[in-house]
This record gives C-alpha cells, sequence and structure tokens, in this order.
C-alpha cells in the first residue's frame, strides 16, 4: 500500500480518532501515516456491533415474557455471551446457564449475586430488572 | 506505604502512535530509557507475525483467528534477543496492584499494564470489545486519574483509577493479574543484526514448517478450503463468519493487512541494519502479499453486505492467493538467512 492509498474513511466507530497504518512514500521507504478508518473496516464493525444489538433486543424481549432472567439481556448488552461471563465471573457454563433463567437471579445469594455485578460492572439490583427500553 | 501518600508524579515522556499495542509499549519503554529501536524493529525482532486458525478457540461462537503470536511473546522475544531484562509483575489484590503502580511512578519510572480494553472509558464504544491483553504506558498521575500513553492512540490519554484498576483486574481468558512491567537493564549497546537474524529464521520456519496444519501458511490454506465448504444456506452465519476474519485482519492495532505491512516495514529496515539487499526485496513482496489481503479483506465486507454476490470460491482463491505469494517470501528469507 502506498501513502497515498491510505484510506481516508471517516466512521464514526472511529470518534474523530485515527489509526497508524504503514504505508509507502514516494521513495518507496515505509512510514507511519494517519487512517481516519476504513470502508471494510467500517462494514464489519458495524456488522459485529448488530449482531451484539440483535442478541440483546432478542434477549430483551424473551425476558419481558418471563423466558429468561433480565441477567441475559444485561450479558449481552456489555457485550458478553455465556463464554465470556463464565470466564469473567469464574463460574462454569452450565452455572451460569442456569442463572439466567427467569426468577433464577433473585434466588442467588449475595456473594454470587455480587460476582456478577463485578464482572458486569452494574449493581446487583440492576442486574435483575429490565431498563425501560433495550 | 498507601496509595494516598505517595506524592503525585508526572514523568516527562515522549508519546508516538503506532500500530500495535505490544510492540509500541515496548519501544517507548525503550525509547524512554535511552534505546531507541522502532516499532516495526521491535516487532520483527520479537517474531510478531503470524498466522493461526484456532477452532477450538471461540470469540462470539466465531473460531480465533490471529495474525500475530499471542500476547507477551513480542516481549519476550525481544528481550531474549537483545539481552535486555525485564521485570514482570502480577498481583493478588487490586490494592496491591495499584499500590505498587503509584510506587513505580513516584519513583519516576514509567511502566507498562496489561489491561482489558472494555474498562477504558477513553476508548470509543464501539471499539470496547472484551479482550483482556490490551498494553500502554503508564507516565504519571494527576489527581485521581493515571496518564497514559496507549500506543494506539494519536494523543495521550487520562483514565481514572477505578477504572484502571477495573482493567487490569479483569477475570477471563488472557486475565492481565494487573500485569505491570518495565525493563530493568539494557546493554548499552544492542547488537541487531544476529536478533534480526535469528528473528527472521524463527518466524519463517514457524510459518512454512510447523508440524499442524492449522499454523502459517497451511493454516491460510485450510482457511480457503473451509471458506470454500461453507454451506450457501446459512448465509447469515457465514456473512459473520467473513466479517470476524476481516475484523481479526484489520482491527485497530494491525498497522494494516493483519501486521504483513508491519513486518515489512521491519524487514527493510532490517536491510539497511545488515546491509541485505535480500531483505529489502523481500519487503517488496510481503507489502505485494499485504495488497492482497486487503484486496480479499474489502471482498469480503463488500459481500457482506451485499454489494457483491457472495462467492465463497472467489474469497477461497483470493487466500490462496496470498498463500502462494508468503510461501515465496518466507522461502527466499529462508535462504538469505541459511
Amino acid at each position: 500500500m502506498k501513502q497515498d492509498e491510505v484510506p481516508q474513511f471517516e466512521t464514526k466507530a472511529m470518534n474523530g480518532e485515527g489509526k497508524a497504518l504503514y504505508a509507502l512514500d514516494a521513495a518507496g521507504n515505509y512510514t507511519v501515516v494517519r487512517s481516519a478508518g476504513w470502508e471494510a473496516e467500517d462494514i464489519v464493525l458495524e456488522q459485529a456491533i448488530a449482531e451484539c444489538e440483535r442478541l440483546a433486543a432478542d434477549a430483551y424481549a424473551r425476558a419481558k415474557r418471563g423466558e429468561c432472567g433480565a441477567l441475559e439481556y444485561h450479558m449481552y448488552k456489555n457485550r458478553m455471551d455465556v463464554v465470556v461471563l463464565a470466564q469473567s465471573t469464574g463460574y462454569f457454563q452450565w452455572r451460569v446457564k442456569r442463572h439466567l433463567k427467569a426468577g433464577a437471579f433473585a434466588k442467588l445469594s449475595a456473594s454470587v449475586r455480587q460476582r456478577y455485578s463485578d464482572a458486569l460492572g452494574i449493581s446487583a439490583n440492576q442486574l435483575d430488572t429490565l431498563p425501560p427500553h433495550s | 506505604m498507601t496509595a494516598s501518600t505517595v506524592a503525585p508524579a508526572t514523568i516527562p515522556f515522549d508519546h508516538k502512535q503506532t500500530a500495535h499495542c505490544e510492540s509500541g509499549v515496548m519501544s517507548a519503554l525503550l525509547r524512554e530509557r535511552g534505546t531507541v529501536l522502532s516499532e516495526a524493529m521491535v516487532f520483527g525482532v520479537g517474531s510478531g507475525l503470524t498466522f493461526a486458525y484456532l477452532p477450538f478457540v471461540k470469540l462470539g461462537g466465531l473460531p480465533l483467528i490471529s495474525y500475530r503470536m499471542p500476547p507477551k511473546s513480542i516481549m519476550r522475544g525481544v528481550s531474549k534477543r537483545l539481552g535486555i531484562k525485564m521485570q514482570y509483575d502480577t498481583f493478588k489484590s487490586v490494592d496491591a496492584g495499584m499500590r505498587a503502580l503509584d510506587e513505580q511512578l513516584a519513583a519516576g519510572r514509567v511502566v507498562g499494564l496489561q489491561t482489558s480494553v472494555f474498562w477504558l472509558p477513553y476508548f470509543p464504544p464501539d471499539m470496547r470489545f472484551h479482550f483482556n491483553a490490551h498494553n500502554l504506558v503508564v507516565y504519571g498521575k494527576r489527581d485521581d486519574n493515571y496518564l497514559i500513553s496507549d500506543p494506539v492512540f494519536e494523543h495521550t490519554v487520562e483514565c481514572d483509577a477505578e477504572s484502571l484498576a477495573k482493567a487490569r483486574f479483569v477475570r477471563g481468558a488472557l486475565a492481565p493479574k494487573g500485569l505491570l512491567y518495565y525493563p530493568t537493564s539494557i546493554p548499552g549497546k544492542v547488537d541487531l543484526a544476529p536478533a534480526i537474524r535469528k528473528a527472521i529464521k524463527f518466524t519463517t520456519g514457524m510459518m512454512l514448517h510447523t508440524p499442524v496444519p492449522i499454523i502459517g501458511v497451511r493454516g491460510i490454506r485450510l482457511v480457503a478450503r473451509k471458506i470454500e465448504k461453507l454451506e450457501p444456506a446459512n448465509a447469515k452465519y457465514n456473512k459473520l463468519l467473513l466479517g470476524h476474519i476481516v475484523r481479526m485482519q484489520e482491527e485497530i492495532g494491525t498497522g494494516g493487512a493483519g501486521f504483513r505491512f508491519l513486518y515489512a516495514a521491519f524487514l527493510q529496515e532490517a536491510a539497511q541494519v545488515t546491509g541485505d539487499a535480500t531483505l529489502a526485496d523481500c519487503a517488496r513482496d510481503l507489502t505485494a502479499a499485504g495488497d492482497q489481503w486487503r484486496t480479499f479483506a474489502l471482498t469480503c465486507a463488500r459481500m457482506c453486505k451485499d454489494r457483491e454476490s457472495l462467492d465463497y470460491r472467489k474469497l477461497a482463491d483470493m487466500l490462496r492467493q496470498c498463500a502462494v505469494m508468503e510461501t515465496d517470501v518466507y522461502s527466499k528469507l529462508r535462504r538469505a538467512e541459511s
């Protein structure tokens, strides 16, 4: 990639922050060039975020219907899944799955609830409730 | 000594934006101590480049694809090959970890930290994923805020103590455990030429001859076969997989083309240090391979967005072309260094 080919595609994801890319200058020497963003990168990032949001919205709807606990919504909202939440709390995945069921969270001991609260950065009370909108 | 009794300190520090966090932090820590090595040189001597397809490690249900060696290997490689001694400290408690950081700053020492990305408030929200092996430099503290030189950012940033503590002590895969590190001894004159030779031998050997089909150029070919065999009926999953591959390749911190341009920059610099013109030729060829990776990424992205019809065969052929080009570069490098 040559210096003048470095993409300058302004994206909202980058928040005005530029990133460093390596490209060739006119003399054929490598140099660090600021890039505002790239179309390809923007597409795949948007796709990944849309998937997170879809999972959160889906969990929100199911929690509203009482098919799962609010914890599942908060898990996806914080860009986690069962694997990451299990790793972040130190619990086995089967245990986390059980805690995601409707009504399960309220019955947990204060220390287990605190573990989830730390992992997700949300107070234990909030973890058991849904916000007004997903 | 408790955290509150340590005098706030700001150590003069020259921030430089780099492509990759680990090579950037290592280069910055050495520069601050008077040894100037470019990011590309650190990346190359630390043998940072790879290709690995790890289907048994899942990220959001998708296989891990990595274009660079595991976290900490660049620092380990550079220090081993250049005779630099590093101190690595991890901590059992958050308090001990934060206190140690304050003590280092009070002693006038600039240090590197391993952190999670998700809990750093200065990251743009859309960039915050659960990745726990980010690296940054702390060079001071003002009131309750740490002054940070994050190598992937254009300017220095600040982070409150609570968020930084959270980012350092997050649990999970690649948990940092508060890791704090700094060089303790650097040789007066680093001898680059033999280190470059050893590093190139290591990287090319790994890319060409690793006896498992998921690493190196065989890994690239394997992913090509996987893409070719994707079931057209699962378009949704397939698009997520393609997007995921591109994200791993081009996300913040690769310098473009999944670290290939960064490694080419290293080869170019290595040619000057050693006087070996073949390395400069290889830099040019690897740049061409990197351009091919970028074309592959753009095509994947366009297909994900339906701007182009999904053609798995075409993508697989593009990837195989990357594998062919890289095989040529590494073979030539091995002949040059033998």
